[in-house]
């Protein structure tokens, strides 16, 4: 089954012949997904929206990443760019001339790089065992979150987003994760983070009130039936 | 030239992430002071560079950390532009090199679960798979037969490559497990061994008896750690 977005997206448009070269293969429900298309929309990007179906996945998905056979994968004049914070920040390199994603100054680059390195693992994992795991586990995936979010807010500070005054690189890989945040309060009863991380949630407020990321997220019912329908077929094998 | 410009390497001796960013500062030219932690009891320093993760490498620059290898990595090839290129100027083919590297760190991962696992057997099997896909995505990166190595021309995969791979004699002397086949890798074979040839690079690899040393003594302490 896949699964089809809310609304259908300004972007499948085919009057931009540009359209035509940029090719996004991806799940809606996938935060990885999600990260690709913000950073579109951020650019204001034509592109062509495949939605694959993960339980029978195409032959264009296996050939464009045969090594991971994952979405998301941006095509991109025929040549595929795999895994969403490498495809992000080739967004970056390639229409460079607004709306930067990234830093300019190599040190705030890293510390970009950082955080999502960090967002990648720390973050995806802990979530991963609030929606898999047993009792326990989903306890310690809730505690992890928790420490998890606190770093994240001292990383944050007083700024409007991770790079300062500009939306980028970190909101982008943070922001479907927050998201995740939002279905674990009635999925996981995980609503620690907004007595203890109110400046984060100003953020997650701040981002999902943004038009590229409004657009590009799935609902949190949408999240929610994804997972009921991954864990029917994971149980199945 | 006061503290303006200082760097600042804290590492591990055998970590090959700390190798890693070891050979990006001398590929590229770079003066460095070097500060080896102990892992077992880590400095004050090294907790306050790093408080997240608490790991080695940390490069610290102008009194500001950086951490992560591979994010170090890009950090030297952006703040250092004079010297050779780690990453490539056009943005697809960059793309193709931070995939890579990211699939390496999985296979890095492969080789240290056959140093730890207790089913050695199942551990090698996803290891040779890993390689497999590897090996045969550095054919398709490098059709004419192998990457063309320089002195002056050395990249983020030829010190990712050597890393990973560079001390397999010695971890083959002590797990038994023969790493890399000529047969069944041929091209990162000939590519490490190349690469071990080029001084710079040399002159990094820690001495052979040192090492297998370190890793029976590691191979001893998972063993009785399993036991427990």
């Amino acid at each position: 089954m896949t699964l089809a977005p809310q609304k259908e997206p300004e972007s499948l448009s085919f009057k931009n012949n540009m359209a035509e070269e940029v090719v996004l293969l991806d799940y809606w429900p996938s935060p990885f997904g999600t990260r690709a298309r913000i950073a579109l929309a951020e650019k204001g990007i034509s592109f062509i929206h495949k939605f694959e179906d993960l339980s029978n996945k195409s032959h264009l998905l296996m050939k464009m990443n045969p090594v991971q056979q994952r979405v998301p994968v941006l095509v991109h004049k025929g040549k595929p760019v795999c895994e969403s914070d490498i495809i992000i920040q080739y967004i970056d390199e390639v229409w460079n001339h607004s709306f930067p994603l990234l830093p300019s100054e190599p040190y705030q680059r890293a510390k970009a790089r950082f955080l999502v390195d960090f967002i990648n693992k720390k973050v995806h994992e802990s979530s991963v065992k609030v929606w898999m795991g047993a009792k326990e586990e989903q306890e310690n995936g809730k505690k992890e979150l928790l420490e998890w979010s606190k770093f994240l807010e001292g990383e944050l500070g007083d700024k409007l987003y991770f790079g300062g005054d500009v939306f980028g690189f970190v909101d982008i890989a943070l922001v479907p994760f927050y998201n995740w945040f939002i279905v674990f309060k009635t999925f996981a009863n995980f609503n620690i983070i907004e007595t203890e991380c109110p400046k984060l949630v100003m953020w997650g407020d701040r981002c999902l009130n943004r038009d590229s990321v409004s657009k590009s997220l799935p609902t949190t019912d949408q999240v929610y039936q994804a997972y009921l329908e991954f864990k029917r077929g994971w149980a199945h094998g | 030239m006061g503290e303006e410009n200082k760097v600042t390497l804290h590492g591990m001796w055998l970590s090959p992430y700390v190798k890693r960013v070891e050979l990006a500062l001398k590929v590229k030219g770079i003066p460095f002071e070097y500060i080896e932690e102990d892992l077992s009891n880590k400095s004050p320093l090294l907790l306050k560079y790093n408080p997240i993760h608490k790991k080695v490498p940390v490069l610290v620059h102008n009194e500001e950390p950086v951490n992560e290898s591979l994010v170090i990595l890009e950090y030297i090839d952006e703040t250092w532009k004079n010297g050779p290129r780690l990453l490539p100027e056009d943005p697809y083919e960059r793309s193709k090199v931070r995939f890579w590297a990211a699939y390496i760190q999985q296979v890095m991962e492969c080789m240290l679960k056959i140093f730890t696992a207790e089913d050695q057997e199942k551990a090698c099997e996803e290891f040779y798979e890993k390689l497999d896909v590897l090996e045969d995505g550095m054919k398709k990166m490098f059709p004419w037969g192998s990457p063309k190595i320089e002195v002056g021309n050395i990249g983020l995969l030829d010190i990712l490559i050597l890393v990973a791979f560079g001390a397999c004699k010695a971890q083959e002397e002590v797990f038994g497990v023969k790493f890399l086949d000529p047969q069944k890798a041929p091209l990162i074979h000939s590519w490490v061994n190349t690469l071990l040839e080029l001084a710079v690079l040399k002159e990094t690899v820690p001495p052979r008896d040192k090492v297998v040393s370190f890793l029976r003594a590691f191979k001893e302490r998972s063993a009785s750690a399993q036991a427990q």
